[in-house]
């Protein structure tokens, strides 16, 4: 077996040191009627070849992203990495590292996180970001339930423009740990439903913008109508793309921000692994969840980095701790601070601006074939269409994925007729002809 | 107030250097003292070129931003440079052995590496249509099928993110079967004394309350201690097997019928799947729901924290709460059912956005094939070997915890012949990585004091264990001879010496502040 | 100065105890780097949990010896923690309490019973 150096010989020699005469006299602690004797039902061993051909026939049976017109986004976005991100994250000792509980060996993952939290602040517009969660879903419940813990309130409101897995994922979380959550029905401007619901129980409302349905929204008057009722406001990105040409939600008075990080970086997986980005005000810190890096000195004085104020985590606070989150995305968030190096400023803000320009000729090329729905938006937009679950099957014929339909995110909301198409750099003018005329065939418009 | 007595010590020890030669620039050798991303490049530098855009923002009014984003940007060869720098200040499996007990840092196989960045895997989109994407899910249905086959379970929950997630995953089941049954009033939960700290934390994060069971002298759950706790309030016990010291729980299938006697529910933490793997069934022991991390027996890469996986095997009478989404046999081909509702409607929720870390699924599935039953048979055999090895050497100098009987996949040694050297175990882990070792995990598991516990892994051959047995032995014979200096400044070789974690923590910095000079004018000259 | 058994001390003047952690606690914690004290206005009982006291690597709850209210809390500990190491039974203080139950300082140990609980550890 190419992966176990030991040999026939080592064995034999080792279990003489140890002074047993076989293997299973090491395994004599497990009940007897627990021992498997014989092999497992499964295939047998196979070589390097074999599980190539095996894997390679079951992906040639998937049709990708990068295959022809594409069109998906609704939470996840397909985007162009530069080549130089993958060779980086493959270097052995970012790849095969542990976490880094021994700041003297990992100092390479500590400053890359040090530099990570910096990029995310800066991006949301706050003052703290930790070293990341698993996913945008699963910071949003995280953000939720450590609003529970700053206020000591328990009803959370979600808004109708939050994505529908966030909602469903929040709500199952922060629900099990004891919150109250009010889920507002889908609409594509639900923003404005929010302030009504605010109230003295209220530990945090959650908007998302751009929204699930595209939408960009301005939530400064939600952030005030929630600081006067002594809530906090969330905002959920989705796209962390348009943090280089949207108003940040810091700047618009967010408390905490949470965002799927996986269009910077990270490729599309098929849903996983992707990267959550969670930040707050300075004055929350000790509230947050998760990993966090911090400047310190060592014994010669040179400055360095050490996993800090770990009190809050699960392996000293053990049931008081603020979350139970141990492994996070380490190495996609290394992916994400190579990527976002190498935009930089300038090139983030170019990369936006691309991606919105892209998505205008999107919405210019449908006007007039379909109702577009989404009046302000980024590199996302909603258009009506009759059954959309039933037009992107039928456009598959064509070659052309054609989106999201809402009904796929959420069958319940009465919203089967609503597709949401997204643009970005990768999207060409010739993907867009070739959608205009598959649909315009479609529709027999 | 509360006190634990295992803390260890935090400030970095001054002491003298080796040799007492420094460099004139900061740099050590190859090493060099690499400044941050932000000190070295600048506002208006990019390593990436685009097209301009053809239609402006005009349309967004005052939503577009205005003020700088405050980012730095480098050029692709500063980039290489900047990180590959960084990367040589790391540990990493492919330098050497990395003995964290309890995390199971084994080679990673390249192989897995190729596979899962297959544009039909790596470039898809988790809502395109299920009909452009059966050959994912059907990797992701062998993948099932081999958990279910190597855990002897019937059902699996593949989203769970990572192991603690999983234990959540796992833990919302228990609780939506007690409330379905009428039994929402059991709300405790009993979990060992040694457990990993996710344990604890998950079951407080469900709303439950945790109790902790009593250990025996040598080293397992104490069956008349869990007897006397289990009632009619109790959800579910949490127990690791192998568990925390390493060692395999000899009556595990009594502890089961306790806890099923009791109303309760087994949830075994699979953290130490590894030593196992292949040869024991855990549905065999009586376990209801296990996660297992990915990242660990099925050698998905560590990435430096992460990202993992942590797919939950439940049993008959936890798999209907099991979360969505799930995929079944239709008449298109395989579906995914991503909706707790109609048919579904046990399924307590949904634990993520999509339908988990498929990019992982790859990895581990390419690691199933590649070993076989008959390799993965020989994994947990060459894990429990090693470690037995390890311990038999070192026992020369150092005091196992355990003495008696084999230990499974892990080693657990206590401080007792640190006595009256005035060395601690940190300083000694500290030392070793002069010796070119990532230390072991220390100070866990917490009823164990100043525990070390030592996880080789099967991909260790006997040469390298060798080295570090030898580095190890030579250490205590030092540290027994009275050279205390060695370890108590320790690392002196390293690419820092030890940091200050009290000074990190009094007075936070977890962000690098711009100045001036470094951020952009407003609006953009580029723009 | 009274103390108890998980190492807090009380000194009451005029029905109004002041309440903190033991040099021997503070020795034991290591390096304090955060305290959180309770609100003034909590009602607390003796024997809750009232404050959490953190070093690097330990998080410590202090339960309240006394019952009462809290009608002080040492904000000064929040920008200098490092205060609890270096004075742990004078400025160091965590809160004051006013007392509903006077009595129960006088189940609580004095210095010579303290010590002598401190050899028994």
């Amino acid at each position: 077996m190419r992966y176990l150096p030991l040999t026939p010989d080592d064995r034999t020699q080792m279990l003489g040191t140890i002074g047993v005469p076989d293997i299973d006299a090491l395994f004599k602690d497990v009940p007897t009627a627990a021992r498997k004797t014989e092999l497992f039902e499964l295939p047998r061993r196979a070589g390097e070849l074999e599980v190539e051909r095996e894997l390679g026939k079951l992906a040639a049976m998937n049709r990708p992203a990068g295959a022809g017109p594409f069109f998906c986004g609704a939470g996840a976005y397909r985007h162009h990495v530069p080549a130089s991100v993958d060779h980086i994250i493959q270097r052995s000792e970012f790849l095969t590292s542990y976490t880094p509980y021994q700041p003297e060996i990992a100092q390479g993952t500590l400053q890359v996180l040090f530099e990570f939290q910096t990029q995310v602040a800066a991006l949301t517009g706050l003052e703290v970001a930790n070293a990341s969660m698993y996913d945008g879903s699963t910071a949003c419940a995280e953000a939720v339930i450590m609003s529970q813990r700053v206020t000591r309130r328990e009803k959370a409101i979600l808004s109708g423009g939050l994505h529908p897995h966030y909602a469903a994922t929040t709500q199952t979380i922060a629900h099990a740990e004891g919150m109250k959550i009010v889920r507002q029905a889908g609409a594509i401007d639900a923003e404005a439903a929010v302030i009504a619901a605010i109230d003295a129980q209220t530990a945090c409302v959650v908007v998302q913008t751009p929204n699930v349905f595209g939408v960009v929204t301005d939530v400064t008057k939600i952030a005030e109508a929630a600081h006067v009722a002594g809530a906090l406001l969330i905002v959920v990105t989705t796209e962390a793309v348009s943090f280089g040409l949207l108003k940040s939600p810091g700047e618009m008075g967010a408390d905490i921000a949470v965002a799927e990080g996986q269009s910077i970086g990270n490729a599309l997986n098929y849903g996983g692994p992707y990267i959550g980005l969670l930040a707050a005000r300075e004055k929350l810190v000790r509230q947050m969840p998760g990993r966090l890096c911090g400047e310190t000195v060592d014994a010669d004085g040179r400055r360095g980095y050490v996993l800090t104020l770990s009190t809050r985590e699960q392996h000293i606070r053990r049931e008081k701790a603020t979350s139970n989150i141990c492994t996070n995305s380490g190495l996609c968030a290394l992916a994400f601070t190579v990527h976002l190096s190498l935009l930089g400023e300038v090139g983030l803000r170019q990369l936006a601006a691309l991606n919105h320009s892209r998505a205008r000729e999107l919405k210019d090329a449908l006007d007039g074939i379909v109702e577009v729905l989404t009046p302000r938006f980024f590199n996302e937009i909603a258009v009506r269409v009759p059954d959309a679950a039933n037009v992107v099957e039928a456009l598959l014929a064509d070659g052309i994925i054609a989106g999201v339909p809402y009904s796929r995110l959420d069958p319940h909301a009465g919203l089967d007729d609503v597709l949401l198409l997204a643009a970005t750099e990768t999207t060409t003018s010739d993907d867009i002809a070739a959608l205009v005329a598959a649909l315009k065939g479609r529709l027999g418009r | 107030m509360s006190m634990s007595s295992v803390g260890r010590p935090t400030q970095p020890n001054v002491g003298a250097s080796i040799g007492g030669h420094a460099s004139l620039t900061g740099g050590r050798g190859l090493l060099q003292d690499e400044p941050l991303l932000f000190e070295l490049g600048g506002w208006d530098k990019t390593g990436v070129d685009f097209d301009a855009a053809e239609h402006d923002a005009s349309d967004l009014g005052d939503l577009v931003r205005s003020r700088p984003i405050g980012l730095s940007g480098l050029s692709e060869p500063e980039t290489m440079r900047h990180y590959v720098r960084l990367s040589q200040k790391n540990h990493a499996i492919d330098l050497a052995l990395y003995p964290l007990g309890s995390c199971t840092m084994k080679h990673n196989p390249r192989l897995n590496e190729k596979m899962a960045r297959l544009s039909g895997f790596a470039d898809l989109h988790p809502l395109q249509p299920m009909s452009t994407t059966q050959g994912a899910l059907e990797l992701m249905d062998r993948l099932a099928h081999w958990l279910k086959t190597l855990t002897g379970m019937p059902a699996v929950a593949l989203t769970p993110k990572a192991g603690a997630h999983g234990e959540l995953c796992g833990l919302l089941c228990i609780r939506a079967a007690h409330e379905a049954a009428g039994h929402g009033h059991r709300r405790r939960v009993l979990v060992p004394t040694s457990a990993h700290g996710t344990n604890p934390a998950t079951a407080a994060f469900v709303g439950y309350s945790v109790q902790e069971i009593a250990q025996t002298a040598d080293g397992r759950v104490d069956l008349s201690d869990l007897a006397a706790k289990l009632g009619p309030d109790v959800a579910a016990i949490m127990v690791t097997n192998p568990n925390t010291c390493g060692l395999f729980e000899r009556d595990v299938i009594e502890i089961a019928r306790l806890t099923h006697e009791a109303g309760a529910y087994f949830y075994c933490d699979g953290a130490n799947f590894n030593a196992i793997v292949g040869r024991v069934r855990p549905g065999d022991l009586g376990v209801d729901a296990m996660h297992i991390n990915l990242h660990k027996t099925f050698s998905t890469p560590h990435g430096g924290g992460g990202p993992g996986a942590g797919p939950v095997v439940l049993s008959k009478a936890l798999a209907p709460f099991a979360p969505a989404p799930w995929i079944v046999h239709g008449s298109q081909g395989l579906e995914l059912v991503e909706e707790t509702k109609a048919e579904a409607a046990q399924a307590f929720g949904r634990m993520c956005a999509f339908q988990g870390q498929m990019g992982m699924f790859v990895r581990a599935y390419a690691y199933m094939r590649s070993h076989g039953s008959d390799g993965l048979r020989q994994v947990a055999e060459d894990a429990v070997l090693n470690a037995n090895y390890v311990k038999a050497v070192l026992s020369a100098q150092m005091t196992p915890a355990f003495p008696d009987g084999p230990c499974m996949h892990e080693a657990l040694f206590s401080d007792a012949w640190l006595d009256d050297t005035g060395v601690t175990t940190l300083d000694f882990a500290k030392a070793m990585i002069d010796e070119g070792f990532h230390p072991m995990t220390m100070y866990f598991p917490l009823v164990v004091h100043g525990a070390m516990l030592i996880e080789p892994t099967e991909t260790e051959s006997k040469r390298e264990l060798d080295r570090f047995c030898g580095a190890l032995l030579a250490l205590a014979k030092a540290a027994k001879a009275g050279d205390v200096d060695r370890f108590k400044g320790a690392p002196y070789l390293a690419p820092m010496r030890r940091l200050d974690e009290t000074l990190a923590a009094r007075k936070p910095k977890l962000t690098w502040r711009p100045d001036d000079s470094t951020v952009a004018p407003t609006p953009l000259a580029a723009e | 100065m009274r103390f108890t058994k998980d190492h807090e001390w009380v000194e009451v003047d005029d029905n109004i105890a002041t309440v903190g952690i033991t040099a021997y606690a503070a020795e034991q914690l290591g390096d304090v780097v955060f305290v959180e004290t309770p609100d003034v206005g909590k009602a607390v009982k003796a024997g809750d949990g009232f404050a959490v006291v953190e070093s690097v690597k330990a998080a410590s709850d202090v339960y309240a010896p006394v019952s009462g209210e809290v009608v002080e809390a040492n904000g000064a500990l929040g920008d200098a923690p490092d205060t609890v190491n270096a004075e742990p039974e004078a400025a160091g203080w965590f809160a004051k309490v006013r007392l509903s139950n006077p009595a129960e300082v006088e189940a609580l140990m004095d210095r010579p019973a303290y010590e002598a609980y401190l050899q028994t550890l």
